[in-house]
């Protein structure tokens, strides 16, 4: 066993997502308590990964590695965390690292935390869950634990730097492999950029149904805004993906993000944190929007937008 | 083909959470289905409606009232249904995902759909934690699913509409995000109609795995910011905001 703190860092074509530096930065800090090492780990092919403010960088290199392959990478990072021992073993709570962080957990017998918003540095670790409404503390047992962390929950200036990376072939076979990447899926062209809009009128589950749309389509005309939403409203088939904020959608900063009954789970706040102005009517008064929006009001959305118009 | 979909019955979300000691207190909350597994349930469907085959849907009986959900899953479009009667509405995810891993193993299962994630996933999902215990390939994140032989093509999505095509042998775990059409919906009549009709197989919960996580503390979050509220009438509150966007020019 080690005190090391590892990082799974997340890359795709050639460039680290935030969320990889944001962790590094933290490894470092709870490496320094515990007097282990900060190290980010790279899964990849060929990749640039002198980056990081780590205290040693692990490159896995290998072609079959070259594109995220949750079969492939999850055999890797369980070879390697199986021969190095690691204090914690640091994921984001990511799409690549969702795949990635239970798995492992199950695999090795090692307890997990996800929805992670601080680590401690007892490793206590305080997970926002249940849509955001509550926060949990928790502590891992054992000598190894992993923690599946919420993007933008640290500074990513604290996570960058230039440690050189130490490459490694694959710990693993990589042949027989049973999921084959086949080609990456581009966003699709032709709808409005939502985040190239000023002003946002994002609607969410509590617009009801794909008739009331029409509703927010018309006080976004007033207002010179464009329709977004959160993803319920998409999943629904209400409105197309290219309208989706947050985590599994895009990442906004209008002038104005004018929100209509979403309740501000994590993964939205995550794509709409740093707008300019917040405005949010919700029904629910414990709604957490409420603690990030800049105005809000406990309110029917479809009574307000309706005397919205009147005034506009 | 055998397809399979693994389900969560969470608390909900839509009233306040008490707290009890250092969780939640489960006997004070209503149960519902996780919202992704109606995405996972309608996947299940279109898969089958494809290339054929029978859906069975599985969960742990967390509250005894896991039968609405199951006969509303039988109402869309399964075939069979399976509670495990875990009775324990702390169950975290680590030991659901063992227990219907252990259900799930006598199968024969081609493909097993989860929902992406819970709201209480906070030891992780269940659908790569049944992926490990069947030794099967995982992909989240899922918005597609074709199945041609014995081989499966699925998009991922990372985020922003870029994502990933992948080809992967079956069997395999599929964690959906979205399914390819919006979930049907079952009119309350054919519900019924189904919760009249349909057998419900019982299978008792096997093997221990908790999440070895120790709950120090549950409450809603420290807030260091909020909203400046507006109050009055829905009409006031219109006014205020009219007012409030033409002040600084952007009405």
């Amino acid at each position: 066993m080690s005190n090391d703190i590892f990082v799974i860092t997340e890359h795709m074509d050639g460039k680290f997502s935030d969320v990889s530096f944001e962790l590094v930065g933290k490894a470092k800090e709870l490496a320094s308590a515990l007097g282990g090492q900060a190290v980010a780990v790279v899964v990849g092919s060929g990749t640039a990964s002198n980056v990081f403010a780590s205290d040693s960088t692990i490159q896995v290199d290998d072609t079959a590695l070259s594109q995220f392959n949750p079969e492939a990478y999850g055999k890797v990072i369980e070879a390697l965390v199986k021969d190095k021992s690691p204090r914690l073993v640091m994921f984001g709570w990511t799409a690549t690292g969702m795949d990635l962080a239970a798995w492992l957990s199950a695999r090795l017998g090692v307890p997990c935390a996800a929805y992670v918003k601080n680590i401690g540095a007892d490793l206590t670790m305080s997970c926002q869950a249940y849509g955001g409404k509550m926060s949990a503390d928790v502590a891992p047992e054992g000598d190894m634990a992993i923690a599946a962390v919420l993007a933008g929950s640290f500074p990513v200036e604290a996570g960058q730097g230039s440690t050189a990376a130490t490459t490694m072939a694959s710990p693993v076979a990589l042949d027989g492999l049973k999921t084959k990447f086949v080609e990456a899926i581009k966003p699709a062209a032709g709808d409005v950029d939502i985040t190239a809009q000023t002003k946002l009128v994002s609607i969410g589950r509590g617009i009801g149904s794909k008739d009331n749309v029409e509703l927010a389509e018309e006080l976004a005309g007033k207002l010179g805004a464009t329709v977004s939403s959160s993803r319920p409203v998409v999943d629904a088939g209400w409105l197309p993906r290219t309208r989706q904020v947050g985590k599994s959608g895009l990442k906004v900063k209008p002038k104005l993000y004018l929100m209509l009954g979403i309740s501000g789970a994590p993964e939205h706040l995550e794509g709409m944190k740093s707008a300019e102005l917040i405005i949010a009517i919700n029904t629910d008064k414990k709604a957490p929007i409420f603690n990030v929006a800049h105005y809000g009001a406990t309110a029917d959305l479809f009574e307000v937008a309706e005397a919205m118009l009147e005034l506009l | 083909m055998n397809i399979v979909v693994a389900i969560k019955h969470i608390p909900s979300i839509a009233d306040d959470l008490p707290v009890k000691g250092n969780n939640v207190d489960f006997d004070s909350v209503d149960f519902v289905l996780n919202e992704f597994d109606e995405q996972s349930i309608e996947q299940a469907v279109l898969v089958k409606e494809a290339v054929g085959g029978t859906v069975t849907v599985v969960g742990v009986d967390m509250i005894g009232e896991l039968d609405g959900v199951l006969h509303l899953a039988l109402a869309k479009g399964a075939d069979k249904a399976v509670k495990i009667t875990g009775d324990d509405p702390a169950a975290d995810s680590h030991q659901q995902a063992k227990w219907l891993a252990e259900a799930i193993k006598g199968m024969s299962a081609d493909m097993v759909f989860a929902g992406v994630q819970a709201s209480n996933d906070l030891d992780g999902q269940i659908g790569p934690m049944i992926a490990a215990h069947l030794d099967m390939p995982y992909i989240g994140g899922v918005s597609s699913v074709e199945v041609a032989g014995d081989s499966a093509t699925v998009n991922k999505e990372f985020a922003g509409g870029v994502g990933a095509k992948y080809s992967v042998s079956l069997p395999m775990v599929v964690g959906v995000q979205a399914s390819t059409k919006p979930p049907r919906y079952a009119p309350v009549s054919k519900v019924r109609q189904v919760a009249q009709t349909a057998t419900i197989e019982k299978v008792a919960p096997s093997g221990d795995a908790g999440s070895g996580l120790t709950f120090k503390k549950m409450a809603p979050p420290v807030v260091t910011g909020h909203a400046e509220m507006i109050e009055g009438s829905s009409k006031d509150v219109a006014k205020k905001i009219v007012e409030l966007l033409k002040s600084k020019g952007l009405a």
